[in-house]
């Protein structure tokens, strides 16, 4: 007996649907046959029988939601008639019973050199530091600068990617000029999932599928925007934006200035942004301190569901080019969204999401879960941390960081890029230029290694900050033993 | 990506020059070459610093494409860029006063040379990075297309420029869309210092986008007319949206590719041979002599009046002030909405 076993369909999928059963008990098949359809929140994916036998039993239903990866979904005898072989230790299966295909083409993730992998993937996925609760709860104090919120507001349960979504459709339907282009952004419904839907609603005058030219499609976005419309530039993820960069830079963000205040810009450049997982140094950068570093742009990198919806929004609206820097690992997280009309977030505001009176923790995207993880392992030692999540790294918001300074006097800056030149660089100096007085300890920095990530999984990991390091590094301005 | 004509105009079909519209040419191109002397006079002076790149023996293409456009269609350039402003319309005052790097400037002096721009006039700049204009000139046709209005984005560019991976990127998404730009190759045959048969391949840039569908054609650069008629069936056909076209100007810079280039890689021999016999200016001042339309005298009057105009620009761009050192801080972000 072969246990056949829910599949890991992209790098981050975590769970997924079992749509349909395509044999039933008793169904003999052999290689290549497809067994069933599973779908993930990116795409609808074929999975293929890998040995030959007959389909003793089928563990899942079809149409069951959340089946976790590596869970056992049927099981499969070794042939014809034949008794399931004795021998085969009881749990022990090969763990290869299926093999997976993208029922359309792979093309987005192969564009994206994103191995679609089969099941030999899985194995290797338990990694510690990836995001595990989807249900990850906001229990953050109120941002000190957001609108407030209508008495008996209700919320809604959304994931990223879909506030996103909602994001761009609201503004979409809004203002005319507003429209999307990038990489697989229409038929596909996006590479990471994230326009589902739009192009139903909009139609391709507005949804735009465009060549894989980075460089060719950036410029011909700046060039509309100069020409009066609001162009949103999806980039796959930010790492092909490099290509793209000189437009980002010399064409959108200096024309403002080198016209005399003629040239307006008003262009969102957005995609993930980021170490995915387990896809190597090419595809897992953090650009926050490149963008970060350019005047006449404006950066933000939201961490939740709530702030990438009222972000983007925001940055739709404005009239400068914004690079908005998502992160892959969240797209399938749920917070809680408000549900109000028109919710729009100040650009250059940073959100207290945990008080404390000990530490200042600061940190933006991604890491600002591992900065409350660790804010909730520092408490249990006795300290209180506060949590500063960024939002928006140009405009920056020092003076809500030099504010908890004064109180905690300790900070640690974390960030998921390098620490060379980094955005903790430029905050550990506001701190020391502005706050040096108040400052118990010199200011602290968590960062990526000063290496390009690697792919396999233990260095991946050791290369990437998590929340111990965290923990680590405020315990340490906090003059505590470290263990 | 249907196209979408609602807001197409009737527009004026472009008729065969008469003697008016032929001594305006002239005195368009006389401006340009004496403008453009009187730059290269205030950079030996000092006045003008940084790069200065001339349009000198170049001034038959933009007078030529830019005859057959309304105000409305937009126009982007490379960094050899004043020639380009003033067939737009801008003032020799504005640009004159940006070289010097002063107040009247239309940046008010933060742009230069190389960075100069006029949404009055629709000229989108005056792009420093090599091949930059070309996507960004696509885009400019896009928005058109996009509202549904039948203007038509010329996108100028050099040899040099067309051997640019996002020029091709640019011309397969403006075929793929059809969409209303003209694609204006000024071929003066040197890419700063290397001549076109040492960086490219395939010398005939109109065949540039044969792979991508887009016609293309060689024209006589140096001939204003021959400029002008190439030019009249390209936009047509790009406003009435059947695409892009590429219209190869096969022209000759007389100067260096900048102020600071001594063109030692050519000989004076060549140089000279395109000033005495395939001058556009003279061509069309001989063309309009032997035609009888124009007498010495009035050559001499439209010559006078010409340089009047650029004293009087080199006579402003001097005495505008340098901008207010609080300027340093404008123009970063759009702060209102």
């Amino acid at each position: 007996m072969t246990d056949i076993l829910m599949p890991a369909l992209s790098p981050t999928m975590e769970e997924g649907k079992l749509a349909r059963w395509l044999v039933k008990e008793g169904d003999t098949v052999k290689p290549g046959d497809v067994i069933a359809e599973i779908e993930t929140d990116k795409a609808t994916m074929e999975v293929e029988a890998v040995d030959e036998g007959v389909i003793s039993k089928l563990m899942i239903a079809a149409g069951t939601e959340g089946v976790k990866v590596n869970a056992v979904i049927a099981q499969i005898s070794a042939g014809d008639d034949a008794p399931a072989p004795k021998t085969s230790g009881k749990n022990k299966s090969s763990a290869k019973g299926a093999e997976v295909h993208t029922r359309s083409d792979a093309k987005a993730d192969a564009a994206g050199g994103k191995p679609d992998d089969s099941a030999t993937e899985q194995k290797a996925r338990n990694d510690g530091h990836r995001l595990r609760a989807p249900e990850q709860k906001v229990a953050a104090a109120e941002g000190l600068h957001d609108p407030t919120l209508p008495e008996g507001v209700t919320y809604k349960k959304t994931a990223v990617r879909d506030a996103l979504r909602d994001a761009i459709a609201e503004e979409m339907r809004r203002d005319e000029t507003v429209f999307l282009m990038g990489e697989e952004v229409g038929q596909y419904q996006g590479a990471y999932k994230v326009s589902r839907g739009l192009l139903e609603e909009f139609g391709d005058r507005r949804i735009i599928d465009t060549p894989i030219t980075e460089y060719g499609f950036a410029g011909l976005g700046v060039g509309a925007a100069f020409g009066g419309l609001k162009p949103i530039v999806e980039f796959m993820t930010f790492n092909f934006a490099m290509q793209a960069i000189d437009h980002i830079i010399n064409s959108a963000a200096k024309t403002l200035y080198m016209s005399g205040g003629q040239m307006g810009c008003p262009i969102v450049f957005r995609g993930p942004n980021g170490a995915a997982s387990r896809v190597g140094a090419q595809h897992s950068q953090d650009y926050s301190a490149w963008y970060g570093h350019i005047p006449g742009l404006k950066v933000l990198a939201p961490y939740d569901a709530a702030d990438a919806k009222g972000l983007l929004k925001a940055a739709i609206r404005d009239p400068n080019p914004v690079v908005f820097l998502e992160h892959e690992l969240m797209y399938g997280i749920e917070f809680d969204v408000p549900e109000v009309e028109d919710f729009v977030l100040p650009i250059g505001k940073a959100r207290i999401r945990r008080e404390g009176a000990d530490v200042t923790l600061v940190a933006h995207s991604r890491m600002v879960k591992f900065a409350l993880d660790a804010a909730e392992d520092l408490a249990g030692h006795g300290i209180e941390a506060e949590v500063i999540d960024l939002r928006s790294l140009r405009p920056l918001d020092t003076a809500t960081v030099i504010e908890s300074v004064k109180k905690t006097n300790r900070i640690v800056c974390c960030e998921e890029g390098w620490r060379f030149f980094g955005v903790g660089a430029e905050i550990a100096a506001a701190v020391t230029e502005h706050a040096f007085d108040y400052l118990d300890a010199p200011p602290m920095r968590v960062a990526q290694r000063d290496v390009p990530l690697p792919y396999a999984a233990n260095l991946e990991k050791l290369s990437l900050p998590n929340a111990q390091d965290i923990v680590a590094a405020a315990k340490k301005v906090c003059y505590r033993e470290v263990e | 990506m249907a196209a979408k004509k609602s807001g197409a105009k009737t527009r004026k079909p472009v008729s065969e020059p008469q003697k008016a519209e032929l001594v305006q040419f002239y005195r368009d191109m006389l401006l340009i070459r004496r403008f453009e002397e009187k730059a290269g006079q205030l950079y030996g002076m000092g006045l003008i610093a940084g790069f200065c790149h001339l349009y000198i023996g170049q001034e038959a293409v933009v007078v030529g494409v830019q005859s057959v456009l309304d105000p409305d269609d937009q126009v982007i350039t490379g960094y050899r860029d004043h020639g380009h402003m003033l067939a737009c319309g801008m003032t020799s005052r504005g640009v004159m006063a940006e070289l010097t790097g002063r107040e009247g400037g239309y940046a008010r002096g933060k742009g230069g040379s190389m960075h100069m721009f006029s949404r009055e006039k629709n000229f989108f700049g005056g792009h420093g990075i090599v091949g930059a204009q070309v996507p960004l000139g696509t885009g400019l046709a896009f928005a058109n297309r996009y509202k549904g209005q039948d203007n038509v984005c010329v996108a100028y560019f050099g040899d040099g420029a067309s051997n640019q991976g996002q020029v091709y990127e640019a011309f397969n998404m403006a075929s793929l869309w059809k969409l209303p730009v003209v694609y204006v190759i000024e071929n003066n045959q040197y890419a700063m210092g290397t001549s076109i048969a040492r960086a490219s391949a395939e010398t005939e840039l109109y065949k540039r986008g044969i792979s991508f569908e887009i016609p293309g054609e060689e024209v006589d650069g140096m001939d204003v007319l021959a400029v002008r008629k190439a030019a009249a069936k390209a936009v047509q056909r790009a406003r009435e949206g059947d695409g892009p076209y590429i219209l190869e100007m096969k022209t000759y810079r007389y100067r260096g590719h900048s102020m600071s280039d001594p063109a030692k890689y050519r000989t004076r021999e060549e140089v000279q041979e395109m000033r005495e016999h395939h001058d556009p200016i003279e061509m069309l001042k001989k063309k309009l002599l032997d035609a009888k339309h124009v007498t010495e005298d009035d050559f001499k009057k439209i010559e006078a009046e010409v340089r009047e105009i650029v004293n009087d620009s080199a006579q402003f761009a001097q005495d505008s002030p340098e901008p207010h050192p609080d300027e340093l801080w404008t123009d970063v972000l759009v702060e209102s909405r």
